[in-house]
């Protein structure tokens, strides 16, 4: 046979390799990027091939990343929904039929995808949903902020549920995580938030891109709606079980995956607290800033660590009950009023005191900020007891 | 010689339904089963169900199904078809699904023309939350939060969402049909196989409206409430093809 | 850890600036982080970006205080001359800021970037002539680092355009390297 003449069927996957290969083309190489369009790369490069999102600033830049790398992709879906509600269902339906599917947006469009969140924990479908947070609460402004994290944490939509939330600090975390967000979202089953903020989004930072992902050599989904064909008995995704015996027993299992993953992925990072005896607590953007801070007041000697939850939900409860056994203060710091804090407490459980300093509404502290109320308070403990 | 001449269609399961007696709903669900048998679309269609009395479809249809949120079955199923483009996908909505709380997502499917049927019972009210004001419920008729009937200037007239969406762009067969009497069923599911065509030959978004009674909540007996989908509510929503840009099929 | 802050009118093409000094560093083998204003902050037509460049992990990519500032034009200067960090450099479009120096304990240059840019026959490259002043000064990278990361976010452009940005680039160094 000719070898000129390619099967019509072949044409889609020869096109679809030289597409992904155009796509690998700066895999090897650094590049600065833009938060937001970080998570546009990186999702595509996850195998997402749906992606439905609604205009709000400062997410922007991702929603047209998309446009543009489903379009490019070949095969993927992009749709500009009339409403974030409409984006989110887009994706339960997407996330039904078996594709990797997104959708993003920032605090005020969170709020009304929350439906759709708890939907989706109920039915146990995969998704990626990512929060670029701003001020608020109410429309508030566009400028970074974390006071979403009662919202994100706490299943933000009704019922009782839980969502995988992953805080990135860095543009080449935004990347690793967006990936390792749909790998959860399919081993789990379940929808998956990633939580920045408009600083996160809108920094550029250096960021090299792990390999995409072949999506034929994607693990079968043995639970999506396609058709029966004869082949199999129909389907049923729900989330409506009227019998409270049924719906308790749905509650269960949810509560044993809930269980699992807390046990299986639960991560933190930790800088200088192995001999801390005061450790900042602060994640995202605001963990940037507290790591200025603690380097500061190291190098003027005093003995303090930061510790990084890199998973809001599950929360790194274990990693500060050790801390807590040798170290006395705790500074939980926060773009926000006091959320995060009263993991910290729960996590500490009156062992050690827990401090708070947060700035609201968009304001980004300085390092030296931050450092002048670690001082005050070490300072307050060592005069203490000396 | 013995012919079976009538049995549950292919892609009905075999389960009792738990419609109130003289609703529309069994009729329509067998109708749809019906016409994915003749089409012999069924082994490759995926329905989606509304919040609403037909919330339970999936525990009748003998598709995949996959549940929506009340009122998002036209989103649901838009992210359903694109996903799985050579597939069939329905969605079953009643009044207040569609019409209320879901009237952006349907008329934004509608206008981006997506190759989906919608299947639109209404009858007039909220069934499973009690008979409260729909927003199809006629002028005058009473419900339980129009104790003294629907009035215009307190309740709005009711909505006549068919013709809204048939300006949409994308849409191209809307049709109003009821299930009131043999001829009126044989013509709804002529509608309904028209609009599984529509979907089949890839040509946009396909709707079929369907007066259905509702005697528990508009408190008729059933056959009162048949005369009174004829006598007064095809007054409001007539019978008739609202658009059609297929033609034959 | 050294931070930058560029700012002139959008249009002077002051991010473009912040963005490829970003890019040659970080080709150098440096952290960087770049941070752009941006809504409401760019309302009123300003435009201004954030480069930190760094031998080690960057922690806040906000400068309250930068070691640099690049004013392109009046707004900006009043807006940011007070900013600078003590013994830190302010380099001034001189063609278009008139607002004179209030403060003694930082370095200024002055270059004439529009002017020079108005003799090229090209005004959009008085971004480049800063750039190319702001390198000489500071060391941070090289003009050739600097021209690397411009090509390639020049890729598809005209050669000719391409050489003219370096003109731009090289007279900038040699205006502020005369001493001038």
């Amino acid at each position: 046979m000719d070898k000129r003449i390619v099967s019509a069927r072949a044409v889609p996957r020869a096109l679809l390799s030289v597409l992904i290969l155009q796509l690998r083309f700066i895999v090897d190489k650094k590049v600065l990027m833009r938060g937001s369009h970080v998570i546009g790369e990186a999702a595509a490069r996850a195998g997402c091939r749906f992606y439905a999102g609604y205009p709000i600033t400062p997410q922007n830049e991702l929603t047209e990343y998309m446009a543009e790398s489903m379009d490019r992709l070949g095969d993927g879906t992009f749709i500009q929904a009339e409403s974030e509600l409409a984006a989110v269902n887009m994706i339960i339906g997407a996330s039904m039929s078996g594709a990797r599917a997104m959708t993003s947006s920032s605090s005020p469009g969170i709020s009304l995808k929350q439906e759709g969140i708890s939907f989706l924990a109920a039915q146990e479908l995969p998704a990626v949903i990512v929060n670029t947070m701003r001020g608020g609460p109410g429309l508030g402004n566009i400028a970074p902020s974390q006071g979403d994290y009662f919202q994100a944490t706490r299943g933000g939509g009704h019922g009782d549920y839980r969502t995988i939330v992953l805080a990135p600090a860095s543009g080449q975390e935004l990347a690793d995580l967006t990936r390792t967000a749909f790998e959860y979202a399919d081993s789990y089953r379940t929808p998956v938030l990633i939580l920045g903020d408009g600083m996160m989004g809108q920094m550029m930072e250096p960021v090299v891109f792990p390999d995409p992902v072949d999506i034929h050599k994607l693990a079968p989904k043995p639970w999506i709606l396609d058709g029966a064909r004869g082949k199999r008995p129909s389907r049923i995704i729900r989330s409506l079980l009227l019998n409270p015996s049924t719906e308790e027993e749905r509650n269960w299992k949810l509560m044993r995956k809930y269980e699992m993953i807390s046990r299986e992925i639960t991560r933190a990072e930790s800088y200088m607290t192995s001999d801390a005896h005061m450790v900042v607590v602060a994640y995202g953007t605001a963990a940037r800033i507290a790591k200025g801070a603690v380097k500061r007041v190291r190098e003027m000697g005093l003995k303090v660590g930061l510790l990084r939850p890199v998973t809001l939900w599950p929360f790194p409860e274990h990693n500060l009950k050790e801390l807590s056994r040798y170290v006395k203060d705790f500074l939980v710091f926060e773009m926000s009023m006091g959320q995060m804090v009263e993991d910290v407490k729960i996590s500490i459980e009156g062992r050690s005191d827990v401090h708070f300093y947060g700035r609201p509404g968009g304001i980004i502290s300085t390092p030296d900020e931050v450092a002048k109320i670690i001082n005050t308070i070490y300072h307050r403990r060592h005069l203490e007891e000396d | 010689m013995v012919k079976k001449v009538f049995g549950r269609p292919k892609y009905l399961k075999d389960a009792p339904f738990h419609y109130c007696p003289g609703c529309g709903h069994s009729i329509i669900h067998r109708l749809v089963a019906e016409v994915l048998e003749e089409l012999d679309i069924g082994d490759i269609t995926i329905g989606v169900p509304p919040a609403g009395c037909a919330v339970l479809a999936y525990d009748y249809f003998d598709v995949d199904m996959g549940e929506a949120p009340h009122g998002r079955g036209a989103a649901v199923a838009t992210g359903i078809k694109r996903t799985l483009p050579d597939r069939i996908v329905f969605s079953y909505q009643g009044d207040g699904d569609i019409a209320a709380i879901g009237t952006a997502e349907t008329i934004h499917a509608a206008n981006r023309g997506e190759n989906i049927t919608v299947i639109f019972v209404n009858n007039g009210c909220y069934g499973m939350t009690g008979g409260q004001m729909a927003p199809t419920t006629l002028l005058g008729q009473a419900s339980t939060t129009t104790p003294g009937g629907r009035n215009a200037a307190r309740d709005a007239a009711p909505i006549d969402l068919s013709e809204m969406l048939a300006i949409a762009h994308g849409s191209v067969y809307i049709e109003r049909t009821a299930v009131t009497s043999p001829k009126t069923i044989r013509g709804t599911k002529r509608a309904i196989a028209k609009a599984f065509k529509t979907q089949m030959a890839n040509r946009g978004f396909s709707l079929v409206e369907i007066l259905s009674p509702c005697p528990v909540n508009w408190k008729m007996s059933p056959v009162d409430a048949v005369k009174w989908i004829d006598s007064a509510m095809t007054k409001t929503f007539p019978l008739k093809v609202i658009k059609d840009e297929v033609g034959k099929l | 850890m050294k931070k930058t802050i560029f700012a002139g009118f959008g249009g002077q093409g002051v991010l473009v600036m912040g963005y490829v000094f970003a890019t040659a560093v970080m080709n150098d083998g440096k952290e960087t982080t770049y941070l752009p204003a941006y809504g409401a902050e760019m309302r009123g037509g300003t435009a201004n970006c954030t480069v930190a460049v760094s031998d080690e992990e960057i922690f806040s990519p906000v400068a309250s205080s930068p070691d640099y500032v690049v004013v392109m034009n009046n707004p900006s200067m009043i807006k940011y001359e007070s900013v600078v960090k003590p013994g830190g450099i302010i380099f001034i479009n001189s063609s278009l800021v008139s607002k004179e120096l209030s403060r003694d304990d930082i370095t200024v240059f002055k270059v004439p970037s529009s002017a020079i840019a108005k003799k090229l026959k090209n005004e959009r490259i008085s971004n480049m002539i800063m750039l190319g002043a702001f390198v000489e000064k500071t060391k941070i990278t090289s003009l050739n680092s600097i021209m690397d990361a411009l090509a390639e976010n020049m890729k598809g452009k005209s050669a000719n355009l391409i050489k003219l940005n370096r003109k731009g680039l090289d007279k900038g160094a040699e205006y502020v390297s005369q001493g001038a």
